[in-house]
């Protein structure tokens, strides 16, 4: 069924097809919709689902720990200082090795306030030890959605969908909304009043660093999973988008919703005969290395989120052993849009960017 | 009913938290969710456990919505299970706005505090149960701050049950256990808990200390499960003639420094709070 959706709402939407037992969530800008839409459904009856009404997001993150714990399906979102407010608790519940959705509407942490688009948020949370996916439209954010309890509840990892703040999470799109039934839940234990299991006790460096290494390869491979499911949930891919790549001579890497903007800049360049392509990282965690490797030569990263060197896309690139330029760009809702695209990659392909920019 | 703790655990000589951790018995199907501090510790370490029970190790902050979710989970699923949110006065502190939350949610569990008056597992620290001029890490010249009294407040909460403990007082203790076992809703017990080491004194003398600060009227023991009512082992301290001198209470190392003026100072801080608890009923 065709409906018209923000990308809050059609995660929502997603969510309500895929039921959790439980949703737990405070209100943060721009993210607030989709609860709001959850909490309404639930009311109303058109989803069974338990919705707890926390005080922070901590607790938030908290609820859905415990929930998880027990074995129930689970969700919750966050943006922002909300997810800076959670960081604690998500690497709980991913040590703990629990399936959990997560949405994040991606925007600025302070200070200076701003509550508008990049993607600072959810890049804090690469080393937790989440599967962390990019969407580009609303559509793929309710595919993403559905595959992501799929994908979490296989690997027993958690998921956190990045749709960015207000350019997506607020700007409607016509959506195909496919009612599915996901495979019940599964996970490696659940702790009942029978189950004599201590959880996450103190362990000491052994125990701890194997179950680090555990959570780093099972992430790893989680990437084979999202490739197999990639097809019952829209086909984008897998891993990657490669957006006319293949026999260009120039590759943009990015990801998000800014992606749109980037291919249309792509298209013009491409009409003045300039062959470039774009790679969209659908997934940070696991990083698709594998579809950085038959990349063009000439490669540029742009980024919505900085190190203290590079954007922290362009020290992923680097760190895969491709040779980059790299702009950071679009911080605080900083719109690029499609003409910025398009003067920033004729000036990439003019060899006019150095090594590390920011596009001011 | 299994013993919940097993012998051989990690606690110190005369730890009043292992005392309270006996009488888990009392409770049926219990789940108990443990937030860092000493019973972390106690509960045991990789890949042991002293507990006869499931425990869900949880961070600091998080136990009472570590508890709330796994008890809606519960719910949902048909379990029978007694969620216990087992924590340290320093837990209290740090999830205090989890706590509240939850108490005004009602959520369906035990929470369970063992107040040792300081952050007992970093190596006494100050806590806002620490009682007034104590002796800490963190108030070398005597805690200047006041009590908080988190039994009356989350009373305020309108909670189905509140009450306070000692270890001093394991019958009083177990009935109220069993008894906030066999409710529903939110459930709320303030056990006393003297720590030998972070008191400073002798780790034989717990009961001793825990009896005395209910016999000079420094802890009182009450219970609401919709009447308001002071407990009977220590309802006679009401009345003032019927303490022992609170420099019986004090004789512990943690308060070596008071001289007469400031013992009287605490007096009158006792006999304020006593006036608080007898105007509820």
């Amino acid at each position: 069924m065709k409906k018209l959706l923000t990308s809050n709402e059609a995660i929502a939407e997603a969510v309500r097809i895929a039921s959790p037992d439980i949703i737990a969530a405070y209100p943060i800008t721009p993210q607030s919709p989709i609860v709001e839409k959850l909490a309404e459904m639930v009311d109303s009856g058109v989803l069974d689902s338990t919705f707890v009404r926390v005080e922070s997001e901590h607790s938030a993150m908290a609820v859905i720990h415990g929930a998880a714990t027990a074995g129930a399906r689970v969700f919750t979102a966050t943006s922002s200082h909300g997810l800076a407010y959670m960081f604690e608790m998500c690497w709980w519940i991913a040590g703990s090795r629990l399936p959990a959705v997560m949405a994040i509407a991606t925007r600025s942490i302070g200070a200076p306030w701003n509550i508008h688009g990049d993607h600072t948020d959810i890049m804090s949370l690469r080393d937790a030890g989440w599967i962390l996916a990019m969407a580009e439209s609303a559509q793929e954010a309710f595919d993403m959605t559905l595959q992501a309890f799929v994908v979490s509840e296989k690997v027993c990892i958690p998921v956190a969908i990045g749709i960015d703040a207000f350019t997506m999470s607020h700007t409607a799109e016509v959506v195909v909304v496919r009612e599915t039934k996901l495979p019940d839940r599964k996970q490696n234990y659940r702790i009942h009043p029978e189950t004599e299991v201590a959880v996450n006790a103190v362990t000491m460096g052994d125990a701890r660093m194997k179950a680090r290494y555990d959570l780093a390869r099972d992430l790893e491979s989680s990437a084979k999973v999202i490739d197999r499911t990639d097809t019952e949930f829209g086909g984008y891919g897998g891993m990657v988008e490669r957006y006319r790549l293949d026999d260009a001579d120039y590759a943009v890497v990015m990801a998000g919703g800014w992606s749109g903007d980037a291919k249309e800049a792509v298209d013009m360049l491409r009409e003045e005969n300039i062959r470039i392509g774009l790679l969209r990282l659908r997934f940070i965690r696991p990083f698709p290395e594998k579809e950085l490797k038959n990349l063009p030569p000439r490669v540029l990263v742009v980024d919505r989120a900085n190190t203290g060197i590079r954007g922290i896309l362009g020290v992923e690139v680097s760190a895969c052993g491709v040779d980059c330029k790299n702009v950071i760009a679009g911080i605080g809702g900083k719109n690029v849009g499609v003409t910025g695209f398009y003067s920033l990659f004729k000036k990439f392909v003019d060899g006019r960017i150095g090594d590390v920019e920011w596009l001011l | 009913m299994v013993a919940v703790i097993l012998p051989g655990n990690a606690s110190c000589q005369g730890c009043p938290i292992s005392m309270a951790m006996r009488c888990l018995d009392e409770i049926e199907n219990p789940v108990l969710v443990i937030p860092a501090g000493c019973s972390t510790v106690i509960a045991g370490i990789h890949p042991n456990s002293a507990m006869k029970c499931p425990v869900v190790h949880s961070p600091f902050t998080a136990a009472p919505s570590v508890a709330c979710g796994l008890s809606e989970a519960y719910k949902r699923m048909g379990v029978r299970a007694n969620v216990i949110a087992w924590m340290g006065d320093g837990a209290v502190d740090i999830s205090f706005s989890a706590l509240s939350a939850s108490a005004a949610r009602k959520d369906d569990y035990i929470t369970i505090v063992v107040d040792n008056e300081a952050y007992m597992n970093t190596g006494t620290q100050a806590s806002l149960s620490t009682f007034w001029k104590a002796r800490t890490t963190t108030s070398p010249a005597g805690k200047t701050e006041e009590r908080r009294n988190i039994a009356l407040l989350m009373l305020a909460h309108r909670i189905e049950y509140a009450a306070t403990a000692s270890v001093g007082y394991l019958r009083d203790l177990k009935r109220k256990f069993r008894k906030a076992g066999e409710m529903r809703g939110f459930r709320f017990i303030h056990v006393h808990a003297p720590c030998p080491p972070g008191w400073r004194f002798p780790s034989e003398k717990t009961v001793e200390v825990a009896r005395k600060a209910v016999m000079s009227g420094a802890w009182i023991l009450w219970e609401y499960d919709g009447e308001f009512r002071l407990s009977k082992e220590g309802e006679r301290y009401a009345l003032k003639e019927n303490r022992i001198p609170l420099r019986e209470y004090l004789k512990q190392g943690r308060f070596s420094h008071l001289d007469d003026k400031e013992i009287e100072e605490l007096e009158k801080k006792i006999d304020e709070e006593w006036k608080t608890i007898l105007k509820l009923f």
